[in-house]
C-alpha cells in the first residue's frame, strides 16, 4: 500500500537514513522504533510528504489517502477554532473545488467525533480542551482525511498514562474493525508493541523489519529488557 | 445639527469614506490570518519597507505604487519564510529589515529634495486626500479578497490552523503562502497612503485581536473583525473630524479592544460560576 524504494532522507546536505526499503501492507499496525535522532520522525515526515526525499521513491497506492496525527499542536490559546471546524477540515481533500462541505462530509465528521467520544465538545474551542481530548480531535480529523492509513508521530507523548492507554485502545479498534493501516512512532515501546503487528527498528539504518513476534524473540528485545532491569 | 454635518461630510468626502471602508475590510481580513500565524510584526515590518520604496520612487520621479509594490511583495515573501525558518531569528530579522528600509527612505528623501511634504505624508497618511484613483485600486482588491475568502475559507482555516496537516493532505500550502505575501504587500502599500507607515499595521492587527476576544469560531471571527474594523473607521471618521484620521482610527480600535477584553473576562467569570 505504501512502499519506499531506495529512499534516502535528510535535510539539505545532511543524510539521515540511506536506502530505506519498506513495504507497508494494508491493515498492518506498524511501530517505528529508534533512539532520539535516529531518523524515525524524519522518515515518517518524508513518507507523508512534509519533507522532500533526497533520493529514491515513495509509492503510495492510488486509493490511499493519508491521515496525519502530530505530536501535539502548539496552538495559541485564543485561536478561534471549534472542534467541529477542525474535524471537518480533514474532509478538505474530498472537496476538490467546492467551497462548502456537503451533508455527506458533515455526517462523516460526526461519525468520527462520536467514535472518539468528542461529540459533546463539538462547539467548544480547541484550546479549552485537555491534552487527551485534543489528541482525540486530531485523530478524528485524520480519519476524516483517510479511511486507509494513519500516520502518528509520538501522538501521546504529552498525555498521562490513563489517557494514553485509552487512545491506544481507540487505535487498536480502528485498525482491527475498520481495517485502517496504522504507522506509529512512539517511545512508549512496551505499550505500542502490545498493539503492533509489525516492527521497524531504526538505528542509523533499518536494523530490524519484521513481525512483532519475531521482534519479541530478537536480540533487540533482550537488550531492551536487559536495560530495564 | 450632527446629522446635517454628517450629510455634508458624506457629500464632500465620498472617496475617502469608501476607500476607508474598503481598506478597513481588507486589512481586517488579512489581519486575522497574520495574527493567527503569529506574523503580526510582518505587517509592521512591511510598512517600513513600503515607506523606503515610496521615498526612493519619489526621488527617482517614478510612480510610487509601481516601485513599491514589487519590492514589498518580495520583502513579504522573504519575511513570511523567515518566520518559519528555525535557523534565523524571525523577529530580529524583521527589526533589521524594517529599520534599514526606514533609514534608506529617510536618507533618500534628504538627499533628493530635502524632507518633502510627500514623504511626511507617507509617515502618517491622510485619508482626506484619497482620490478616485485610490478607489479604483482598493475596490477590485477588496471584492477579490472577499470572493477568495468565501471560496477558500475552509482551506484557509486548515492551512492557518495546522500547515503540516494541510500539506500532508495534499493542499498546496506554498501557493497559499505566496498568495498571503502578495495580499499582505498590496494591502500594506495601499494602506500606507491612507493610514501612514506608522499606523497601517494597527489597522491590520487590532480588529482581529478584538474579534478573537469574543468568538471561538474561525468564520465568525473573520466576518466580525471586518465589521468591527468598518465600525471603528466610521466612528473615527465622523466623530473626530478635527484630528488626524489615522491616529483616531487606531485609538477607536484600541477602545473597542479594551471593551472586548472586559466582556470576555466577564463572560469567563460567569462561566466559572455556573
Amino acid at each position: 500500500m505504501i512502499k519506499t524504494e531506495n529512499l534516502t532522507i535528510g535535510y539539505d546536505n545532511e543524510i539521515i537514513l540511506k536506502n530505506v526499503n519498506i513495504n507497508i501492507k494494508e491493515g498492518e499496525f506498524v511501530c517505528l522504533i529508534g533512539d532520539n535522532g535516529s531518523g524515525k520522525s524524519t522518515l515518517l515526515k518524508t513518507m507523508i510528504g512534509l519533507n522532500k526525499p533526497l533520493s529514491g521513491k515513495i509509492i503510495i497506492d492510488g486509493k490511499a489517502s493519508i491521515g496525519y496525527v502530530p505530536q501535539t499542536l502548539q496552538v495559541q490559546p485564543d485561536f478561534p477554532a471549534t472542534v467541529n471546524e477542525i474535524v471537518m477540515s480533514g474532509c478538505l481533500k474530498k472537496m476538490k473545488w467546492r467551497p462548502f462541505y456537503t451533508k455527506k462530509e458533515r455526517e462523516l465528521a460526526s461519525k468520527y467525533m462520536k467514535m472518539l467520544q468528542i461529540s459533546q465538545f463539538k462547539h467548544r474551542s480547541f484550546s479549552e480542551l485537555s491534552g487527551g481530548q485534543q489528541q482525540r480531535v486530531l485523530i478524528a480529523r485524520a480519519l476524516c482525511a483517510t479511511s486507509k492509513v494513519l500516520f502518528l508521530d509520538e501522538p501521546f507523548s504529552a498525555l498521562d498514562r490513563y489517557a494514553t492507554l485509552k487512545l491506544y485502545g481507540v487505535l487498536h479498534k480502528i485498525n482491527r474493525d475498520d481495517n485502517v493501516t496504522v504507522v506509529i512512532i512512539s517511545h512508549d515501546v512496551e505499550t505500542t508493541l502490545r498493539h503492533a503487528t509489525r516492527v521497524v527498528h531504526i538505528n542509523e539504518t533499518i536494523v530490524f523489519d519484521g513481525t512483532k513476534d519475531e521482534y519479541m524473540q530478537s536480540a533487540f528485545m533482550k537488550d531492551y529488557k536487559g536495560g530495564a532491569e | 445639527m450632527f446629522l446635517a454635518s454628517i450629510v455634508e461630510i458624506i457629500q464632500y468626502m465620498k472617496e475617502p469614506i469608501l476607500v476607508g471602508i474598503l481598506l478597513s475590510i481588507s486589512a481586517a481580513m488579512l489581519g486575522v490570518i497574520l495574527v493567527l500565524k503569529r506574523y503580526s510584526m510582518i505587517g509592521d515590518g512591511l510598512s517600513h519597507v513600503g515607506f523606503g520604496a515610496f521615498a526612493v520612487a519619489l526621488a527617482l520621479n517614478q510612480e510610487p505604487l509601481f516601485v513599491a509594490l514589487p519590492i514589498v511583495i518580495v520583502a513579504a515573501y522573504v519575511l513570511l519564510r523567515m518566520g518559519e525558518s528555525k535557523k534565523l531569528k524571525g523577529d530580529a530579522a524583521i527589526a533589521l529589515i524594517s529599520s534599514s528600509a526606514l533609514a534608506i527612505g529617510y536618507l533618500v528623501g534628504n538627499l533628493s529634495n530635502g524632507f518633502s511634504a510627500d514623504i511626511a505624508s507617507y509617515m502618517f497618511g491622510s485619508i482626506t486626500t484619497a482620490t478616485t484613483q485610490d478607489l479604483y485600486y482598493i475596490l477590485p482588491i477588496t471584492a477579490l479578497l472577499i470572493i477568495l475568502f468565501i471560496a477558500f475559507q475552509n482551506r484557509i482555516f486548515a492551512v492557518t490552523f495546522d500547515e503540516n496537516f494541510a500539506k500532508a493532505m495534499g493542499i498546496r500550502t506554498k501557493l497559499y503562502n505566496i498568495g498571503l505575501s502578495i495580499v499582505t504587500a498590496v494591502i500594506v502599500v495601499l494602506g500606507i497612503r491612507i493610514m501612514g507607515t506608522l499606523l497601517i499595521s494597527s489597522l491590520i492587527i487590532f480588529p482581529a485581536l478584538t474579534s478573537m476576544r469574543l468568538f471561538r469560531r474561525f468564520k465568525w471571527t473573520m466576518w466580525i473583525s471586518m465589521l468591527i474594523s468598518v465600525v471603528c473607521f466610521l466612528i473615527a471618521f465622523f466623530c473626530f473630524t478635527k484630528y488626524s484620521s489615522a491616529a483616531s482610527i487606531v485609538l477607536v480600535n484600541l477602545g473597542f479592544y479594551i471593551i472586548a477584553t472586559i466582556v470576555s473576562i466577564i463572560k469567563r467569570k460567569r462561566k466559572i460560576k455556573n
